[in-house]
C-alpha cells in the first residue's frame, strides 16, 4: 500500500521539504513503525495523530536520526538529513529534559544558535540579540534571566519553542508542543506556527486534540504503526479514516465528526 | 599561622599541598559535568575499576612504577566505561544497574588479583594496598608535574567545549539533533573523568576518589543557578578541599590527607545544604517564614478593610 500524497505531485517544480520512503523501525521484534512513506509539501503545517503507541514520537526521531531505523529512507529537501541539519528545528517533548539544569531561559534558547557556530566559538552578541528577539516571538522575552526550573509548564515549553526558532530551520519537528500547557502558551503556540507559515517554512507537529486538528493544521497525518491516510485535512480528517487509525475506540469520533466532515472551520 | 608558614616552607611539603589542591581543582570542574548528567556513580565505578587494571600492571612487569599503574588503571577505566555503555545500549538495564555490575565486577577481580600478588613471589609487593586508601605523603615532585599536566588539559578540554558538554548534559537529544557527535562527546567526558580519578588514586585512593567528583559538583548547584559559576565554584572548592586536606593532616599527626581532604569537602557541602542562597536550607526557612508573615499581614488588612467598609456603611 502506497499513499502518498496527490499534493506532493502537483508540486513536482520544488522539492519537498521531507520526504520518507518505506521508513521502519523496531525497537524489540515489533515494529513500531511499518513501511511509512509520504512526503510534505512545503510551507504547511502538518499534523501527526494517531493513538497511544502509534509510533508518532517515534516517526520524528527517526526521520531526525535519533533512533536507527531498520529500513527505508529519510530525504530532507532532496538530500540525507545529515546533510540537512541546519535546516531543521525541533522541539523535544518537555519532559525529556531536567528542568533543574543549572541555566536560564535565554541560555537554553541560545542552544538553538550552536549548530550554527563553530564548535569553539561561544555565543556572541548577535546570537543573544536573535535569542532575546526569539523569546519575546513566544511572549517570554521578560523571562529571559529567569532560572528554567521557576518558569510554569508552558512557559517551559515556550522557551523550547524559542530554541527551535532560534535554529531558524525551514523544516520544523515538534513532538507533542500542546500537551500540559495553559491556555496563553496553546495561543502563542498558534500564533507562531502561524508566523512560521506565512514564512514559507513546513512544520510537522505531534498532536494529541483531535477537537482542534481542523482548526491549527492544513494537512494530517494519521498513523498508527502504517501510515492510515495522509492529506489535506479537510477531505483526510475524516470519520472513515479516523476509525481505521483509532480503531473506533473513540468517542469523538460520534460526537464531533458528522461526515463528510465540515470543510472549513467558520468561526 | 606559624605553622602553615613552616609546613609551606618544606620544599616536599609543597609538592603534596599543589598536589591536592590541582587534584582539587580539576576533579570538581570534571565532576559537575558527571553530576549534571546524573552520573555521580561514574567517578566511583571508574576508581574501582581502576585496581584490577594496576594490579594487572604490576604482575605483568613486576615492577612498582606510578606511571604504569596509572596506565593499567586507565586502561581498566575506560574497559569500564565501554562496558557500561555497551550494557545500556544493549539491554534494558538502566545505567544505575550497569554500574553497580561493572563496579563490583571490576573491583571483586581487583581485590582477588590483589590478593594473589600478595601471597604470590612479586616480592616487591608491599605498598600495593595504599592505592585502597591512598597516600598523599608518597607524591614526589614529579608526580605533582604529572597532575599539573592533567590538570591543565582537563580545565582546557571543559573550557573549549563548554557549549558542547553544557548541551549532552541539560538535552543530548537536541544536540544529535544539530548533528554535534554526541557519543564521541560522552566517550570524552568519560575519558576525562577516568583522567582525574587516575590522577587522584595515589593521593586519595580507589575508594575515596570519587568523593571528589561528586561532593563539590553538588555543594556548588547549592551557590548558583549558572553552569559556567558553578564550573568554577565547583573546582574552587575542590582545590579548597585539597589545601585544606594537606594543611589539616600536616598540622595533626598521623592524619591521612586523602581521606581529611574528603572529610573537608564534606564539610563544605554540609555548609553549602545549609546556607546556599535560595536552595540553603536555612535561605528556605526564611523565605517561608518571610511568606508566611506576609500572607498573615495581607489577610489581617484586608479583614481591617472590610471591617472599614462596613463602619462607613
Amino acid at each position: 500500500m502506497n499513499v502518498t500524497t496527490t499534493a506532493a505531485a502537483q508540486h513536482t517544480n520544488t522539492v519537498a521539504p521531507l520526504a520518507i520512503r518505506g521508513l521502519s523501525v523496531a525497537y524489540q521484534k515489533k515494529p513500531v513503525l511499518r513501511n511509512v512513506s509520504f512526503e510534505v509539501k512545503e510551507g504547511e503545517l502538518i499534523g501527526v495523530i494517531g493513538p497511544n503507541g502509534a509510533g508518532k514520537s517515534t516517526l520524528m526521531k527517526a526521520a531526525l536520526g535519533l533512533i536507527p531505523s531498520i529500513g527505508g529512507e529519510v530525504l530532507v529537501y532532496g538530500k540525507s538529513y545529515k546533510q540537512q541539519r541546519k535546516l531543521i528545528g525541533y522541539v523535544p517533548q518537555r519532559e525529556s529534559v531536567d528542568w533543574d539544569f543549572p541555566t536560564n531561559a535565554l541560555d537554553v534558547v541560545l542552544m538553538g544558535r550552536y549548530g550554527h557556530l563553530g564548535w569553539f566559538r561561544r555565543p556572541g552578541a548577535k546570537e543573544k540579540a536573535i535569542a532575546v528577539e526569539c523569546l519575546s516571538k513566544v511572549g517570554m522575552a521578560d523571562y529571559a534571566d529567569r532560572q528554567i526550573s521557576q518558569l510554569s509548564g508552558g512557559q517551559q515549553q515556550r522557551v523550547f519553542l524559542a530554541r527551535a526558532l532560534a535554529q531558524d530551520a525551514k523544516l520544523y519537528f515538534m513532538d507533542e508542543p500542546f500537551a500540559g500547557v495553559d491556555a496563553a502558551t496553546e495561543k502563542a503556540i498558534i500564533t507562531l506556527l502561524q508566523e512560521l507559515k506565512l514564512q514559507g517554512k513546513t512544520v510537522i507537529v505531534v498532536h494529541h486534540d483531535l477537537a482542534t486538528v481542523q482548526d491549527y493544521f492544513d494537512s494530517v497525518l494519521l498513523l498508527n504503526v502504517e501510515l492510515q491516510a495522509y492529506g489535506p485535512t479537510a477531505q483526510t480528517f475524516t470519520q472513515e479514516h479516523l476509525q481505521r487509525t483509532y480503531g473506533g475506540r473513540l468517542a469523538f469520533l460520534d460526537r464531533n465528526l458528522q461526515s463528510p466532515p465540515p470543510s472549513g472551520k467558520g468561526e | 599561622m606559624d605553622k602553615i608558614l613552616s609546613m609551606l616552607a618544606d620544599p616536599n611539603m609543597q609538592w603534596i599541598f599543589l598536589g591536592c589542591t590541582l587534584l582539587g581543582l580539576s576533579s570538581g570542574v570534571i565532576g559537575c559535568f558527571s553530576y549534571l548528567r546524573k552520573q555521580s556513580l561514574m567517578g566511583d565505578t571508574l576508581a574501582h575499576a581502576a585496581l584490577p587494571g594496576i594490579c594487572i600492571a604490576f604482575m605483568l612487569t613486576g615492577v612498582k612504577s606510578i606511571g604504569l599503574f596509572l596506565i593499567g588503571a586507565g586502561i581498566a577505566g575506560l574497559a569500564a566505561t565501554l562496558g557500561i555503555g555497551y550494557i545500556t545500549r544493549n539491554s534494558k538495564l538502566k545505567q544505575d544497574a550497569a554500574m553497580g555490575i561493572v563496579l563490583s565486577g571490576f573491583f571483586g577481580l581487583g581485590i582477588v588479583l590483589l590478593t594473589f600478588i600478595q601471597h604470590g613471589n612479586y616480592g616487591n609487593q608491599s605498598g600495593l594496598d595504599k592505592f585502597m586508601f591512598g597516600q598523599a605523603a608518597s607524591m614526589i615532585a614529579s608526580d605533582v608535574v604529572a597532575m599539573t599536566i592533567v590538570c591543565g588539559l582537563l580545565i582546557s578540554v571543559c573550557a573549549l567545549l563548554f557549549k558542547q558538554f553544557k548541551i549532552i548534559s541539560f538535552d543530548p537529544g537536541f544536540a544529535r539533533g544539530i548533528g554535534y557527535p554526541v557519543a564521541f562527546l560522552e566517550q570524552l567526558l568519560m575519558f576525562l573523568i577516568v583522567v582525574a580519578v587516575v590522577a587522584g588514586i595515589q593521593a586519595v585512593g580507589v575508594v575515596l576518589v570519587a568523593a571528589l567528583l561528586i561532593t563539590p559538583a553538588v555543594s556548588a548547584r547549592y551557590w548558583t543557578d549558572r553552569l559556567g559559576l558553578m564550573v568554577i565554584l565547583s573546582g574552587l572548592i575542590g582545590a579548597a578541599s585539597g589545601a585544606a586536606g594537606t594543611w589539616i593532616s600536616a598540622s595533626v599527626s598521623n592524619l591521612p590527607t586523602g581521606p581529611v581532604t574528603v572529610l573537608a569537602a564534606t564539610m563544605l557541602f554540609g555548609i553549602s545544604v545549609l546556607f546556599g542562597p535560595k536552595r540553603g536550607l536555612v535561605a528556605k526557612r526564611l523565605m517561608r517564614r518571610k511568606a508566611k508573615r506576609r500572607f498573615n499581614r495581607d489577610t489581617e488588612l484586608h479583614a481591617q478593610g472590610s471591617v472599614k467598609k462596613e463602619a462607613a456603611l
